[in-house]
């Protein structure tokens, strides 16, 4: 490797604690707004579900850039104070993925059963004991795959971080490409293989807690020769 | 002293409709405090909307029930009656339990917290008595050994008892029997009927089951009501019913089950 290539992957290796930083606490607002604002959307309140409806509609529905620079450039304005880059873009990431979260809780939270709801009336536990002792544990596993998939979105969407300054991968690349011109190449290579590691990563712990989550709900067929 | 006790379960005029459809027309009827009574009739009669009914899984459309003495559907305001809030209904449905068609165990626990999770959460009761009584209970119907499996592994009838004990954990003074051996296999169905039946003659609670074990019916109820359209048509003592049914309605349908097995 050249001393360009070495100081190519140093550089953009800066960026990556910044990268993931973001996406983590992109997937940590994300889980939390979709819990709360799946679950309010089946609330027998119409006020409960209107405002998560809003909610889901405005941010799933505007651009994410356009959020961004809202939350960074224009907001800032309106309060008198600025937020943190960083801070600035996982509210962003978590806002716009928590909208989207919120259906596949709200999907997931509906496909459980008739019948789990009824056996769990039968046995009168209150409303919120239904949900969170018999559907949501159940519902948990129809959620894994689809919030797999919005993580690894999410991940790239961190890249828009760049537009407002974040120190992440794809800004630390942008910094290399007016002295770096002939490895134009080499960089959107590395960039390509850390993201797609970053993916991968993401991926497979969402699989093991798709078979941790099946097997809790008896789904895993068991391993043979364990049968009595 | 009055011969006649309060009547644990009361139908009072009760009319259920889906829609324009009429399931339940007018019904009125009264079970006596550990009375097992059987309802038997052709799907689509109304049956199983008793009983979802009972159990709060529907609301009535007009009428009254009341469960051992206390309005079930409808609670008092002064002296008047009026549709029951959710709280009153978490009350109401303390005193009944439910067995279901299809078990409805819940496949996120094992078989002992199905059974141990209700008492702790819904009760009151510590976790090791909870444990102790639902230990019991497996005892009684026959599986023991099998607390700590997934609920998936066990066959539909033992699915079925594991339910049933679920049901009996919380003590309810009326048990509601939904064609619990209708989605078993055939050879599995006996032993489920032979566990009902004994938990009927051992223990006071009220019992009101749909099937169409009509063997069953006939030596472990107290009193069988046939329904058709949404009316009971004919209620009698197993006895009277099965041998020398008074309705021709009754004998046609009673002829038809015969047929089929």
């Amino acid at each position: 490797m050249s001393d360009n290539h070495s100081r190519i992957v140093e550089v953009l290796f800066q960026g990556l604690p910044f990268t993931v930083v973001a996406t983590l606490g992109g997937i940590a607002l994300t889980i939390v707004l979709s819990l709360i604002a799946g679950l309010a959307m089946l609330s027998r309140s119409r006020v409960v579900r209107g405002i998560s409806r809003t909610y889901v509609e405005i941010f799933r529905g505007t651009s994410e850039v356009v959020q961004l620079f809202w939350l960074f450039y224009a907001l800032p304005i309106l309060l008198g104070f600025q937020l943190v880059p960083l801070f600035a873009g996982v509210l962003v990431l978590g806002l716009n993925h928590g909208a989207y979260g919120a259906e596949i809780v709200r999907g997931a939270v509906q496909s459980v059963p008739k019948a789990q709801v009824e056996g769990a009336v039968a046995l009168n536990f209150s409303p919120a004991q239904r949900m969170r002792r018999v559907v949501l544990p159940q519902a948990l596993v129809e959620m894994v795959p689809p919030f797999n998939n919005l993580f690894i979105q999410l991940l790239k969407g961190t890249a828009l971080l760049s537009f407002i300054q974040v120190q992440e991968i794809t800004q630390r690349g942008q910094s290399l490409v007016p002295n770096f011109g002939p490895d134009l190449a080499f960089i959107y290579g590395v960039e390509l293989v850390m993201y797609l590691v970053l993916a991968l990563v993401i991926t497979l712990v969402m699989r093991l807690l798709e078979r941790l989550t099946a097997r809790r709900v008896g789904r895993t067929p068991m391993k043979v020769g364990t049968t009595a | 002293m009055s011969h006649t006790p309060e009547p644990m379960v009361r139908f009072d005029g009760v009319v259920k409709r889906f829609g324009d459809n009429v399931v339940l027309d007018q019904l009125d009827f009264t079970v006596a405090p550990g009375e097992f009574v059987t309802l038997i009739g052709p799907s689509g009669s109304g049956k199983t909307t008793i009983l979802r009914l009972l159990m709060t899984l529907e609301r009535v459309s007009e009428g009254v029930i009341t469960v051992g003495g206390e309005p079930l559907s409808h609670m008092r305001r002064g002296d008047r009656l009026v549709p029951a809030d959710d709280k009153h209904l978490a009350a109401a449905r303390r005193r009944i339990g439910m067995v279901f068609q299809q078990f409805n165990l819940f496949p996120n626990m094992s078989v002992l917290r199905n059974i141990t999770e209700a008492p702790v959460h819904v009760l009151g009761l510590s976790p090791a008595e909870a444990e102790a009584r639902a230990r019991d209970l497996l005892e009684l119907v026959g599986l023991g050994d099998r607390c700590d499996e997934h609920p998936s592994r066990l066959s539909g009838g033992q699915q079925q008892r594991v339910a049933i004990a679920r049901a009996l954990a919380m003590r309810p003074d009326v048990l509601l029997l939904d064609e619990v051996t209708s989605a078993l296999d055939p050879e599995l169905v006996a032993g489920v009927l032979d566990l009902l039946g004994d938990i009927a003659r051992t223990t006071d609670i009220t019992f009101l089951c749909v099937t169409h074990e009509m063997g069953f019916a006939r030596q472990v109820s107290d009193r069988v009501m046939m329904f058709d359209h949404g009316r009971v048509i004919e209620d009698a003592p197993p006895e009277q019913l099965f041998t020398d049914p008074r309705e021709p309605r009754t004998r046609e349908f009673l002829q038809a089950v015969l047929d089929r097995s």
